[in-house]
């Protein structure tokens, strides 16, 4: 569980393959307040690295990672803040 | 009893499942089904043919069929403002059509497509912006602009994902260096490809594939690189990640959306996709309500692909005819799609694949190629009419 963490919006993107839950969560970022906490949930194994990969590339902040189940991963992503 | 079919779109999906249907039925069932095409446009168009109109390898007339002639006789089609279908009513199971005309279904299949919304990435489509091939208009004035080009850099890719034929930006790039260097301007021009995620094609298998050939043709590839913003003036496209490619012409698939329809009749995600069954093509929470999607209109994690709609096609077409036949339902969709990838000097390899087997694309050939030139001729009298 994630504790002092205020997150936006959570996006379910089960079921969905890759990149659906990448593409979910740029689309999700692209429209969230510089700052705000964003979710995803996927059940694709691609996830595990094409998301860290580019929340790097993208410099925002990897806050957690956590596995909900036998097949579901949560990713929660703080968009960058620009200097 | 009179079963009354609608079917929203001439396009690949909704005129094969159409022509399908017309097959299928026979006997009693065909005498009491009424097929309807509710089509404004009236005419058909062979989209994948735009990629070849800016080399000058395809008159983009020729990829303009009514679609009057590609249904058969006993087929209805309404087209113009009593094809428009403004609002899709499934409680009630009606359409309404712009000239004010209800009309009731017991089945309908929506085959609406998509649409592209260059409007979602801020200077796409000013004066100096963006160029592409994903319509007729689009793709003549690309023509014009390459005929004129004399070197310098040109900028290719996606600007997001979902987009139409999904090969088709990486074909466009090989065909464009292949021109280019029988043009005498390969020397003077810079190439770079620019695509959202980490490799330059969604299926890794397809990536692993294309990546050591663009490398080798000497394109330069961005990864994770989602188009933000272009600015026209200065020529330059930015990343929502940060970063910046000045250009001279630059190519990318526009963004795509759901049909307005869709939209307005409350049965789209966000973007406009239909949530859909992904074997049995039903629209998702309408399972009981005779309601299926196909093609570019549904949110499958499938190619939004002419291929994907015909194989999607098939079975709807398949599926209603069982219900009206009153014998059990043969076949489901398993995510099947076929297409060719160009990858210039008239050659080209071949994507097979489903849900659970990705393609394995074959050494580039000459006679893929053929096959795709003979595919783009006998689409006509193959495709539309549901001959295979």
């Amino acid at each position: 569980m994630i504790g002092p963490v205020m997150i936006e919006r959570e996006i379910d993107a089960r079921g969905s393959h890759c990149p659906g839950p990448l593409m979910e969560l740029i689309r999700g970022l692209k429209s969230a307040q510089e700052g705000e906490v964003i979710a995803v949930i996927s059940t694709d194994l691609g996830s595990n690295t094409d998301i860290p990969l580019w929340v790097q590339k993208a410099g925002n902040e990897l806050v957690a990672v956590e596995k909900l189940d036998a097949e579901a991963t949560r990713f929660v992503v703080r968009k960058h803040v620009r200097a | 009893m009179n079963v009354r079919i609608a079917i929203v779109g001439g396009g690949v999906g909704g005129t094969l499942i159409a022509n399908r249907l017309r097959h299928l039925l026979h006997g009693d069932s065909r005498r009491e089904t009424q097929i309807t095409v509710f089509d404004a446009a009236g005419t058909h168009t062979y989209q994948p043919g735009w990629l070849y109109v800016p080399f000058e390898q395809q008159d983009p007339r020729k990829l303009l069929r009514p679609e009057r002639q590609l249904l058969q006789h006993n087929i209805a089609l309404l087209s113009g403002e009593a094809g428009r279908v403004q609002r899709i009513i499934p409680a009630d199971k009606q359409l309404l059509t712009a000239d004010g005309q209800m009309h009731p279904y017991d089945y309908l299949v929506l085959a609406t497509g998509s649409r592209n919304a260059p409007e979602d990435v801020p200077g796409f489509a000013a004066a100096g912006g963006a160029d592409h091939f994903y319509s007729e208009e689009a793709s003549v004035r690309l023509g014009e602009k390459l005929a004129r080009f004399s070197g310098g850099r040109i900028v290719t890719g996606v600007a997001s994902v979902p987009y139409r034929c999904p090969p088709a930006p990486l074909e466009f790039t090989f065909l464009l260096e292949a021109a280019l260097r029988e043009r005498g301007l390969r020397e003077q021009t810079e190439l770079h490809y620019v695509f959202p995620i980490n490799r330059p094609f969604p299926i890794e298998t397809v990536s692993e594939f294309v990546a050591p050939l663009l490398d080798q043709r000497g394109v330069q590839v961005h990864t994770f690189f989602n188009v933000d913003s272009i600015d026209p003036e200065r020529k330059v496209v930015s990343s929502l990640e940060g970063e910046d490619l000045e250009y001279d012409l630059l190519v990318l698939a526009p963004p795509h959306r759901g049909q307005q329809l869709i939209t307005d009749s409350g049965l789209g995600d966000r973007d406009g996709w239909i949530p859909t069954d992904r074997n049995t093509l039903h629209v998702k929470g309408y399972e009981d309500a005779n309601l299926f999607a196909v093609g570019d209109a549904t949110d499958l994690p499938v190619s939004k692909s002419g291929s994907a709609a015909h194989y999607e096609g098939h079975i709807v077409a398949e599926t209603i005819a069982a219900e009206l036949q009153h014998r059990p339902v043969q076949q489901q969709y398993h995510g099947r799609v076929a297409c060719f990838l160009e990858t210039g000097h008239s050659q080209a390899t071949f994507l097979w694949f489903d849900y659970e087997h990705p393609p394995k694309p074959p050494k580039p050939r000459r006679l893929w190629h053929l096959e795709k030139a003979a595919l783009n001729t006998f689409y006509w009298q193959l495709i539309p009419p549901a001959r295979v």
